[in-house]
């Protein structure tokens, strides 16, 4: 097994209704897909905004499209209207949850 | 087998975007032959609650600041080859924007251009009245004193339909959902009925992958060396193919940059969503659990399994409020011992909130160790033990319920030009006035809406 950042084998793009974000995760490689879902749980998701007041994160599984869906509640501090962070939107979120470690096998089970 | 294609293109995803976008799109709807509409989303919570203000300062303004420029490339082209243009630039005043156009069309001698002017949208007597329910996400907000602006109803697409039915050439809307102006010319052309959920998914997930321009083509999405995309100066807008019996491709304009592959459909599908089975709009509950996509071509991606579901009896509307005052202020230090001072300085800048008495929320980041992860409590900056920065920005923000609270404590920023740490450069400040929105829920009867069509030289007259 080898430790990697998130970022090196999947995707993520963030967006926000009010003070609720919701990030996609996607590994390039669709034999990445169970690993991630083995690995990025919502809790481990939810850990990295618990500093700013988060509340709650929930999964959704899509395995058609070899994704994820994570909602974390109460995250933006106010949301884009009352929000203080320059980022009122959240959107660059999508790099903190890359920023996770997962650990896979040197050789890639065959897809 | 004839070719049924039907083809919707995207000319703008967000008030402020590109305004040299549309053409290609256009150019390449024209090239294919097809039967084709465009249209361009440019109209956010805060852009119409932005809007409502300007038209209080002007009668004449509220509507979309870049339409002239938006339309100016294309509008001549687009009659000329039938390309109906939709788009909810009307924003909170649809009538002055039909003007607008008129005006633009005369000046291009094209005075039997056809606009329609979608209204109806304008709830705003209803929530002053205390008559909508608040939005169960927005169950804990207090707007107490807060003035409101206005507020408005997300309408579907049946009215934008009613305009392309009386052949309109431009149509000009208000708040309408982002999806209604793509299921709005599919629903025209292929005759859906407003029960269909099938088919009306298959327009609500066109206009979701679409509505945000080139976030489906490569914006917000490349990333040097892990997702680069061709020529990211000029990322080509989206175009959909949405065929009778359930097909749909996305694509994108020819002879631009971007890309379009599993990875931009898979991240900008996903965008917003929350329960993936469960996407509202108002004219259609998207389903997208049972999706699959399937590179179809170089810049082609097919979209499979989409369902939808029954329309709720309820409509959003988005209630817009004068709210606090946001002051801002910014100061630089660099070089050896550049995290000490400025950690020191951010100390600095909290005491003294205090020490004046200022009536604020304040929170301070510093840009070089985090300018957007932070809490307001500055967890990161705090505790951040990574290697010395070599360049760090103090920003304080605060929160004021008057802009003169606001204003002193951003002046505190500056003052730190005297009397903060050795080699303090750089200070910007600035107030601005924060608008809060609240999200309420209208039943669909209670929002009739009007469509009038008229040509150019009509409105000018």
């Amino acid at each position: 097994m080898t430790t990697v950042m998130l970022h090196e084998i999947a995707h993520s793009r963030a967006g926000d209704k009010g003070n609720r974000l919701n990030m996609s995760l996607m590994p390039y490689d669709p034999a990445h897909y169970a690993l991630l879902g083995e690995q990025v749980t919502a809790d481990r998701v939810l850990a990295l905004f618990t500093h700013r007041g988060a509340t709650g994160c929930v999964r959704y599984d899509l395995p058609g499209l070899h994704a994820f869906n994570f909602v974390v509640d109460e995250v933006l501090e106010g949301g884009v209207n009352g929000s203080l962070n320059l980022d009122g939107h959240g959107k660059s979120n999508s790099f903190r949850l890359l920023s996770l470690t997962v650990d896979i096998p040197e050789r890639l089970p065959d897809s | 087998m004839a070719d049924n294609r039907f083809l919707v293109g995207n000319g703008a995803g967000f008030s402020g975007d590109r305004v040299d976008a549309p053409l290609p799109v256009l150019k390449t709807l024209i090239a294919s032959g097809l039967p084709s509409a465009m249209f361009f989303e440019t109209l956010g919570e805060r852009t119409v609650a932005l809007a409502h203000l300007e038209k209080r300062r002007d009668p004449n303004a509220g509507y979309e600041p870049m339409l002239e420029r938006l339309l100016d490339p294309i509008l001549a082209l687009a009659k000329q080859n039938n390309i109906p243009l939709l788009g909810n630039w009307g924003a909170a005043n649809p009538p002055a924007a039909a003007v607008a156009v008129a005006k633009l069309a005369m000046a291009k001698g094209l005075p039997d251009l056809r606009i329609a002017l979608v209204e109806g949208d304008d709830v705003t007597g209803l929530v002053a009245g205390g008559q909508l329910p608040v939005h169960e996400a927005d169950a804990g907000l207090d707007m107490g004193a807060w003035k409101l602006i206005a507020a408005n109803a997300y309408i579907g697409a049946e009215p934008l339909v009613e305009a392309l039915q009386q052949d309109a050439d431009v149509v000009v809307a208000g708040r309408t959902s982002d999806p209604a102006l793509a299921i709005a010319p599919l629903a025209h052309h292929f005759g859906w009925r407003f029960d269909d959920w099938d088919a009306l998914a298959l327009g609500a997930a066109t206009g979701h992958l679409l509505e945000c321009g080139s976030q489906v083509t490569g914006g917000v999405f490349w990333d040097p060396g892990f997702k680069d995309i061709p020529d990211p100066a000029n990322i080509g807008f989206p175009i959909a193919e949405v065929t009778a019996d359930g097909g749909l491709v996305i694509t994108k304009a020819a002879n631009t940059g971007g890309l379009v592959d599993l990875r931009t459909i898979k991240e900008q599908l996903l965008y917003e969503l929350h329960d993936p089975s469960h996407y509202i709009t108002p004219d259609v509950v998207l389903d997208i659990s049972q999706c699959r996509v399937e590179q179809v071509g170089k810049d082609r991606v097919a979209l499979h399994n989409l369902r939808g579901h029954a329309r709720p009896d309820t409509l959003k509307v988005t209630a817009s409020f004068e709210g606090s005052w946001l002051g801002e202020g910014e100061v630089s230090v660099a070089g050896p011992n550049a995290l000490a001072r400025a950690r020191a300085t951010a100390e600095v800048l909290l005491q003294r909130m205090k020490i004046r008495g200022l009536d604020v929320r304040a929170r301070v980041d510093l840009i070089g160790i985090a300018s957007v992860h932070d809490s307001d409590a500055g967890t990161l900056w705090r505790n951040y033990a990574g290697p010395e920065p070599e360049d760090i920005r103090i920003r304080l923000a605060v929160e004021a319920h008057t802009r003169d609270d606001a204003d002193q404590a951003s002046r505190e920023v500056l003052a730190m030009l005297c009397c903060g740490t050795a080699g303090t450069g750089g200070a910007r400040w600035r107030v601005t006035p924060r608008i809060l929105t609240r999200s309420h829920l209208v039943l669909r009867e209670r929002v009739p809406t009007r469509v009038v069509v008229r040509t150019a030289k009509e409105i000018s007259a």
